[in-house]
C-alpha cells in the first residue's frame, strides 16, 4: 500500500516535471504511410523530420509513426498524437486527407499539414510538390532511350497525382518519340516490394525496356538489374545505389525547406491555413544526377526541359493536348489549370486502357 | 488488349517464384499446427529471416549460406515463442502476435545498414538440353535450387506425416495431448521441434524474398505474407500437397492479375483482387465432402500435471 502510494506520487512529480519542461518545446508529429526504411517517399519524410530536429534542436521535439494504414488506423494514431501534445501534424499521404480532417475537428488548437490532399481547414494546410514536372523530365529520358518503343508504368493507386504523372511523363515521351507506348500496371498499393518486382518483371517479360513507377520501394530497380537491358528512374528519393545503370536519373522529394518553414510558422505563432504547390523552381521537386548511361544529346534535352520548367517559361502541360476519348481539352499554346490538374481524373490521347474506378 | 504479349510459359515459370516464399511459409506452419500449437508469427519469423538470410549472404557472398542463416535464425526466433507458450504457459494466440511485432522491429534495426545494398546473385540450375526445352524447360528445369527444395519438402512432409513412425506420434500429439502424455511421449519435446522447424521454414520463406524474389532489403518487405500463409493452412485443411496447390492459386492470381493489365486486359482489378478468396470459398465447398479438420488439441497448452 505505502510502496504503491510513493510510487504513484514519484511518478506525479515526474510527470510534473516533464511537463514544465515541455511547455517551451514544440511538439511536431508525422504520421508515416510506410517504413522509414522505404528507400523512398516515406524515407525522404523522415529526412524532412531529421532537419527539423537539426534546425531546431532543444526547441522541438518530433515523433513519428510508421506504417499506418489508410483508414480508421491513422485516425487513431493522429487522435493519439494530438492528445500527447503534438503542437503540429503532418500527414504524409493522399488517404489520410478525411481522418486528418476528422481529426482536426476534434483539436482546434492542433495545427495539421496534408500532403497532396485538397481539403483544408481552419487548422488543416496542404502541401504537395509538382511531381509532375519531375515526370516531363523522366519522359524525355524515356522517350529517347527506349527501343523497344514500349514503357512500362508501375501506377499505385488511381488519383489525380499518378494519372496526372502518367500523362506527364506520356506526353513528353510522346514528343521526342512518336511511336512509344505506354503499359500501365496498377498495383494498388504504395508500398509492397514483393508485387512492384513482379509488375517490373511482367512488363519487362511484355516487351518493356523503360520502367516508371509511382510507388515506393527500389524494387523495380533490382528487378530491372536482374533482366539486364532495362532502365529505371528513382522515385521520391534519388536511389543512387541503383545507377549509373538501371537507375539513370531520378525524382526527389524535398520536403525540409517546407517543413522547417512550417515548424518556424508555428514557433513564432504566425501559422495560418495555406494550400502550397510547388515544383522543380522552388525546389521541392529535384532531378537526381542523370547517369552515363544517357547520351550527351539526350542528357542535354531534359535539362533544357527542366531549366524551362524552373524559370516558368514552359509548363508540361500545354496544348494542343486533346483526351483520350478525342475531345479537346487544351488548345495551341494553353496552359492547364491547377483546378484541373488537382482533379485529373483522364488519360490524354494515345494511352491505351482505362483508369480503374 | 493485345493477350499475345502474354507468354504462358514465363507467366507459369514466374508464378511458381511468387509461390515459393508462401509455400515455405506454410508448410512449415503446418506441422506446427499439426502438432497443436497456433503459432501467428509466422509475418515476424519470416522477416526475421528475410534480413538474416540478406545479411550473411551479402558479408560471406554466398546466398546458399544465406538460406541457412535464414533458417536459423527463423527457428531461433520461434524458441522465444516456445519457451512462452510451452514452458511459461502463455496464450498462443497473443504470443504469436507478439512475436510478428518483434521480428518486424528487430529486422528494421538489424536491417538498418543493409539498405540499397545488392546481394549476390543465386544461380538458376541450368541443367544441359533439359533447360533448354521450349517450353518444359523454363518451367521445370530453369528455376533456383530453393523453389525445387519447397517442392521437395512438402513431398517429404507429405509423407513424414502420413507414413513415418515420427510424423504419428506429431499428429497424436496434435490431437490429444494428455493421451499423448499417457503413452509416454514427450509432449513438449515434440511440439518445440515442430515450432522450430516451423520457424525454420518461415525464415527460408523471408530470406527467398529477399534474396531471390525481389532481390534486396526493405523494412517490411514481406508485406503480409506471413499472413497469406496462415490462410493457406485453412485452406489447406492441414494437408500439404493442398499447401502447395494453394500457394500456386495464390501467387498466380497475382502474377496473372499483373499480366492482364500489362497485355490491356481491361477486367476490373477488383474482380481479379477479389479471386483469391473466391477460389478459396469454391474450394472449401468442393473439398467439404472432406471430413479431415483441425487438429483436436490446436491451440491449447498442455501441462503434464492436469
Amino acid at each position: 500500500m505505502k510502496l504503491t502510494k510513493l510510487l504513484t506520487s514519484a511518478a506525479m512529480a515526474l510527470g510534473l516535471a516533464a511537463g514544465a519542461a515541455m511547455a517551451d518545446t514544440t511538439k511536431v508529429g508525422f504520421v508515416y504511410v510506410g517504413p522509414v526504411g522505404d528507400g523512398g517517399w516515406t524515407y525522404e519524410h523522415d529526412q524532412g523530420r531529421k532537419a527539423v530536429e537539426a534546425e531546431f534542436g532543444d526547441q522541438v521535439e518530433t515523433v513519428y509513426v510508421e506504417n499506418v494504414a489508410e483508414g480508421p488506423d491513422a485516425e487513431r494514431v493522429m487522435t493519439q498524437m494530438a492528445l500527447e501534445g503534438a503542437d503540429l501534424i503532418f500527414t504524409t499521404s493522399f488517404g489520410y486527407m478525411d481522418p486528418t480532417i476528422n481529426v482536426a475537428k476534434k483539436f482546434p488548437n492542433v495545427k495539421f499539414e496534408h500532403a497532396t490532399g485538397y481539403k483544408r481547414a481552419d487548422n488543416v494546410s496542404t502541401y504537395s510538390a509538382r511531381f509532375y514536372e519531375g515526370r516531363a523530365v523522366q519522359g524525355t529520358i524515356a522517350g529517347h532511350m527506349t527501343e523497344s518503343n514500349v514503357v512500362g508504368y508501375i501506377g499505385s493507386y488511381p488519383i489525380p497525382e499518378v494519372v496526372r504523372g502518367i500523362n506527364s511523363a506520356y506526353l513528353h515521351a510522346k514528343k521526342v518519340n512518336p511511336d512509344v507506348q505506354f503499359k500501365i500496371v496498377w498495383a494498388f498499393t504504395w508500398f509492397d516490394p514483393a508485387k512492384e518486382a513482379d509488375a517490373a518483371k511482367v512488363l519487362i517479360e511484355q516487351g518493356a525496356d523503360v520502367i516508371l513507377q509511382h510507388t515506393d520501394s527500389t524494387a523495380p530497380q533490382a528487378a530491372a538489374q536482374a533482366a539486364g537491358n532495362v532502365i529505371t528512374f528513382g522515385q521520391a528519393s534519388d536511389m543512387a545505389e541503383y545507377g549509373p545503370k538501371p537507375r539513370v536519373s531520378s525524382i526527389i522529394d524535398d520536403w525540409a525547406p517546407y517543413y522547417i518553414a512550417r515548424t518556424k510558422a508555428v514557433i513564432d505563432g504566425n501559422w495560418e491555413s495555406v494550400d502550397t504547390w510547388d515544383g522543380i523552381g522552388a525546389g521541392m521537386v529535384g532531378i537526381g544526377e542523370i547517369s552515363d548511361a544517357v547520351p550527351a544529346d539526350v542528357k542535354e534535352a531534359a535539362l533544357a526541359i527542366k531549366a524551362s520548367i524552373a524559370d516558368g517559361s514552359y509548363h508540361p502541360f500545354t496544348g494542343p493536348v486533346k483526351k483520350q476519348d478525342g475531345s479537346d481539352w487544351l488548345a495551341e499554346g494553353e496552359t492547364a489549370d491547377d483546378g484541373t490538374l488537382a482533379g485529373m481524373n483522364f488519360y490524354v490521347e494515345g494511352l491505351e486502357g482505362d483508369i480503374p474506378q | 488488349m493485345d493477350l499475345s504479349a502474354i507468354n504462358p510459359v514465363l507467366l507459369i515459370a514466374s508464378l511458381m517464384v511468387a509461390a515459393t516464399p508462401l509455400l515455405l511459409a506454410a508448410i512449415g506452419e503446418l506441422v506446427v499446427e499439426k502438432s497443436g500449437v497456433l503459432n501467428l508469427g509466422v509475418e515476424g519469423m519470416m522477416i526475421t529471416g528475410a534480413i538474416a538470410g540478406f545479411a550473411v549472404a551479402v558479408e560471406s557472398g554466398s546466398p546458399l549460406l544465406g538460406f541457412v542463416a535464414a533458417a536459423i535464425a527463423g527457428a531461433a526466433l520461434s524458441v522465444l515463442f516456445a519457451i512462452l507458450t510451452q514452458f511459461a504457459q502463455a496464450n498462443q494466440v497473443a504470443s504469436g502476435l507478439s512475436l510478428t511485432l518483434f521480428g518486424l522491429g528487430l529486422s528494421a534495426l538489424l536491417g538498418q545498414s543493409y539498405v540499397g545494398v545488392k546481394p549476390p546473385q543465386m544461380g538458376d540450375i541450368h541443367i544441359p538440353v533439359l533447360s533448354d526445352l521450349p517450353v518444359v524447360g523454363p518451367i521445370l528445369f530453369g528455376h533456383d535450387i530453393i523453389l525445387y527444395f519447397g517442392i521437395v519438402l512438402t513431398a517429404a512432409v507429405w509423407w513424414v506425416l502420413k507414413y513415418s513412425r515420427i510424423g504419428l506420434v506429431l499428429r497424436a500429439v496434435g490431437e490429444n495431448h494428455d493421451a499423448a502424455h499417457a503413452l509416454g511421449y514427450k509432449v513438449l519435446k515434440i511440439r518445440l521441434m515442430a515450432i522450430m522447424f516451423g520457424g525454420a521454414c518461415a525464415g527460408l520463406g523471408g530470406a527467398y524474398i529477399s534474396l531471390i524474389r525481389v532481390p534486396q532489403w526493405t523494412e517490411g518487405m514481406t508485406a503480409g505474407i506471413g499472413w497469406i500463409a496462415l490462410a493457406l493452412v485453412v485452406f489447406a485443411s492441414w494437408k500439404p500437397w493442398r499447401a502447395l496447390l494453394g500457394a500456386y492459386l495464390f501467387g498466380g492470381v497475382t502474377v496473372v492479375q499483373l499480366n492482364l493489365q500489362a497485355a490491356g486486359v481491361a477486367i476490373p482489378v477488383e474482380y481479379l483482387a477479389m479471386s483469391p478468396y473466391l477460389i478459396t470459398i469454391i474450394v472449401l465447398v468442393i473439398l467439404s465432402a472432406d471430413k479431415s479438420s483441425a487438429p483436436a488439441s490446436l491451440g491449447r497448452n498442455f501441462h503434464a500435471s492436469r
